[in-house]
Order: C-alpha cells, then structure tokens, then sequence
C-alpha cells in the first residue's frame, strides 16, 4: 500500500474538500466534524465529480411526516442525480433492490431504518500525521 | 470501486464510439443577465417585466417553483466561473459539454421566463419573440454548434404563426417549439394552423416537457412531492401522445414530424399498445383514423432518450429500445440540469455501432437536416 502525503490538515477547511491527483487518479478528501474521508473523485452511477457534491446529513422517516437527521455533513450528495453516499465506506443508500451488486468486502456501520444500496464510490484511508493528511492507495 | 455492478458499463462502448460525434437533442441556455433579454424588447414591455413580472397559474403560492432538488434543478457543478446562472455562459458551456463530450450539434431549449405558462397572453408574446432573437445573438451567432429553435406558444395561435413566420424568414432555426401545458390536449383542431404551418416549412414540432399550465399535471390533481411531479412529465406526455394520435392530427399532417423532448421513452410501448388495442375495439368511434395507432406513432414521432430508465437488468433496456424503435430514439443530454445523463455512461445496455450512430447522431442528424 502506497502512502501519499497530500496537504496539511490547514489546507482543507472544516467542511470543505480538496481534489488530489494520485497515481494518475482525482481523489477527493473532505473534512468533515474534525474528521479526513478520501474517496475517488468520481460518482460510480455517470462518473460526475464528488468533489462538487452536497455534504448533507442523513434523513430517515419512521413515519410519515417524520424526520430524523443524524451523521451531519458525512453523507454526499452527488451534484447531477443526487444519490447519496456514506464518507466513510463508500456504501451507497440509493435503491437498495434495483441492481445486482457482485460482493465486496466494505465495513458498513449500523444500517439502521434504510438498506444499502447496490454502489459503492471507491474510498481511501485516510490518516492524519503530524498534522498531515496521508492517503493510502 | 467505480466498477462494483454487476451488469455491462462503459470500457468496450466507449471504445467502440471514439469517433462518433453525438447530436445532442435538449440543451438549456439562460439568461445570463436580464438586460441580455431587455434588449430585445419594447421599451413597453421591459418596463411591463420589471412591474408586474410573470403572471402564471401555478398553485405554488409566492414561489417561482425552483430549486426543485438543486438550486435552479442545475447540476452542482455547473454554476459559471463568471456568476449568473447554470448554462448562462457560453465558454463555460463549451469547456464542460461542447467540447469534452465531442458535441457536433447542440439543439437548444429554453425554458427561461415560464416562456409558455404566462397568462398575459400579449407579455408572452413579447418574451418569446426577445427569446428567439436571443437565442440567435447570444448563442447560435457565436457558436455554430447551437441551433435554436422558434418558441410559439400556442395558446394564442395567431401570434404563434406570425412569430413562427418571423423566425422562419430567418432561416437559421430547425424546430418550432410548442408546449405539452397548453389550455387543451394537443391534438385539439385549435392548434392545427401551427400544425399545418410547420408541416408547409419542413420544420419538426419540438414538444419539451414542463411549464405550468392551469391543469394539474396528474388525473387527479397536484403532486405533494418534487418527486411525484418529475413522475408526471411521462403522464403529459403520454397524454399528450395520445391527444395527437387519435384526435388524427398525423394522419391530417403527414409530413409533420413531431419530437417529445425530455419525457424519457420508457412510457412508449405500453401506450402503444394499449391504443392498438383499443382501437381494435372502438374503431367507428373514430373513424378518421386510417391505421392502427402504434403505425403513426412509428412515422410521425421521435422521442429524445433522457431521463433514461434504468432497469433492474441490462436486457430490458435493450428491449425497451427496440419496442420504441431504434430510429425513433435522438440522444440527449438535458444539460445542464440536475438529471442530465451523460452520453458515456447512460445507456446501461450493449448497443451495436450501428445503433450507436442512429441514437447519438443519424437520426437528429436526418431529422433537423444537419
Ligand atoms: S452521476 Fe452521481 S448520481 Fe448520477
């Protein structure tokens, strides 16, 4: 696994994120509640930037009429169709039925109210060094 | 991984299609700033847009009825460098679509001011008129690539025609444009004067989805949800289908070529169908049709591919595509909405070069005479 500085922990505002070329390949980092995710700068559904997407918090409804938001700013929105996937794994929450997805190995948090859905945006690890942010290929 | 689903994407088809250069069928050009717009009008009427502004029938009470799912329905990443809003700047439109995605033509549909949804009959008409000059100033002058087309909403069918007279004197537009919206289902006789006009021009009817008429877009009222609305745009266009048909305008019109624009084409074959089928049954109750409904559908329309379905399976896709016919199908993009689909990646289906080349480009290519 090759490790790859990218920027001081200064350089990617709270809430912001920075797009990186590494190994020939955009990788987006966001800083999100004091935390680094790197993912592939690119929606596995048509392939648009993630670096422009929403970082939104998760809805979930137990009944209609009733929300619930958790987990602020670590979900994306992807900026042309709006699927929406977890920072931390990848794991998509859109359409969990519709398409077959050949098995791979992700570390998924408790799935509470929603099934994961069929993609996956491909991520990173991510550390924080002497306050550097060292991504993992 | 970007490549985790299980059914085909991409690599061999993008291969395949290196050289092909796509026709794309629904872009959205803006207003950049208002007194782009002003320009083209009366002293009158700009003043008239500054007072009193638009007057629609919408039930959104104080609300123009954006964002709708993003700020303007645009894609996040398409907001220019150089403010004003998504598709409102021409390099930037040619930096993020023209030019990455090999885009030979571009047609344009604008959707800017509620152009077919204003009560003022005469303050539409103003607006339309400023809005083909426009189209040609700012966007096709500059860039060949584009091609406009003339806006005639066709509530008020005499200026329809005078404006669709105007333009076509011009030359330089390949559609007219009406709206699926209108105060009656398209296939009313008060609409066939625009009917006859464009068939006498040579110029396809171009019918691209939304506006915000007085009817609810449902049978039974409006939406709740933005969701729920986006569903009705393939029910007013099915409507709309089936208004055209069986009230006889193609079989009055035979040389008319009518395009659906932006209703997507998974709603075709069981529309088809079912009027086939119907037909079959109720046949004396419209006798001026001389044949079956579907074989009207396969002349005289075309539908553009976006919002593309994207079924469970690959193959049902493809089936879908031959149903509606290969011929029939113009690729677009909708750029640079929130829902476009990109010409790479959408068609989640193998489709043969062939085929490839009518969708992307042969058949707009013949279509629009390009
Ligand atoms: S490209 Fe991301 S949701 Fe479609």
């Amino acid at each position: 696994m090759a490790r790859h500085i990218v920027a001081r922990t200064s350089d990617i505002p709270p809430g912001g994120n920075k797009v990186f070329g590494v190994e020939g390949r955009d990788i987006v980092v966001f800083h999100v509640n004091g935390e680094f995710f790197a993912l592939l700068n690119r929606c596995p559904h048509e392939g648009a930037p993630l670096a422009k997407a929403a970082c939104v918090a998760r809805l979930t409804s137990p009944e209609p009429g009733v929300y619930q938001r958790s987990r602020v700013g670590e979900l994306l929105r992807c900026p042309w169709h709006g699927w929406e996937f977890d920072m931390r794994n990848g794991q998509s929450w859109f359409d969990p039925q519709r398409v077959k997805v050949r098995s791979y190995p992700v570390a998924v948090e408790s799935g509470g109210e929603l099934q994961k859905g069929p993609y996956v945006a491909e991520t990173f690890p991510v550390h924080v060094e002497d306050s550097y942010v060292i991504i993992e290929t | 991984m970007s490549d985790v689903i299980d059914r085909p994407i991409l690599g061999e088809q993008v291969a395949a299609q290196s050289r092909l250069r796509i026709i794309d069928c629904d872009v959205h050009p803006s207003i950049h700033a208002h007194a782009d717009i002003e320009q083209f009008m009366p002293k009158g009427w700009q003043e008239h847009l500054r007072t009193y502004g638009s007057h629609l029938r919408t039930p959104y009470i104080g609300t123009t009825p954006y964002p709708r799912s993003s700020p303007l329905i645009a894609r996040r990443d398409a907001w220019p460098p150089t403010g004003g809003p998504p598709g409102s700047d021409l390099d930037f439109m040619r930096k993020q679509h023209l030019d990455p995605l090999d885009i030979e033509y571009g047609i344009l549909q604008v959707l800017d001011l509620f152009i077919f949804s204003q009560q003022n009959l005469e303050f539409g008409a103003a607006i339309q008129r400023a809005i083909n000059d426009w189209q040609l100033a700012f966007w096709s002058d500059r860039e060949p690539r584009l091609k406009a087309s003339i806006l005639a909403g066709q509530d008020d069918t005499e200026f329809a025609i005078a404006e669709i007279e105007r333009c076509a004197k011009i030359g330089r537009y390949v559609q007219i444009n009406v709206c699926p919206r209108a105060n009656e289902p398209l296939g009313r006789r008060r609409y066939w004067p625009i009917y006859a006009r464009a068939q006498e021009l040579g110029l396809p009817l171009g019918i691209h989805v939304g506006g915000y008429g007085g009817h609810a877009p449902t049978g039974s009222g409006w939406p709740s949800y933005y969701v729920e609305e986006h569903q009705s745009n393939a029910h007013t266009m099915a409507a709309q289908l089936k208004s055209l048909v069986l009230e006889g305008v193609p079989e009055r019109f035979p040389n008319l070529k009518i395009v659906f624009i932006e209703g997507g084409f998974g709603w075709i074959p069981s529309a088809t169908w079912r009027m086939d089928r119907h037909f079959e049954a109720f046949r004396s109750e419209v006798p001026h049709l001389k044949r079956r409904p579907s074989e009207y559908v396969k002349e005289h329309f075309w539908f553009t591919t976006q919002p593309i379905d994207e079924p469970d399976e690959a193959k049902h896709l493809r089936s879908l595509i031959e149903w509606v016919g290969v011929d029939r199908l113009l690729f677009s993009s909708d750029y640079p909405h929130w829902d476009f689909d990109d010409p790479r990646y959408a068609f989640k289906t193998p489709l043969t070069e062939t085929e490839r080349r009518k969708i992307f480009n042969g058949n707009a290519r013949a279509l629009y005479k390009l």
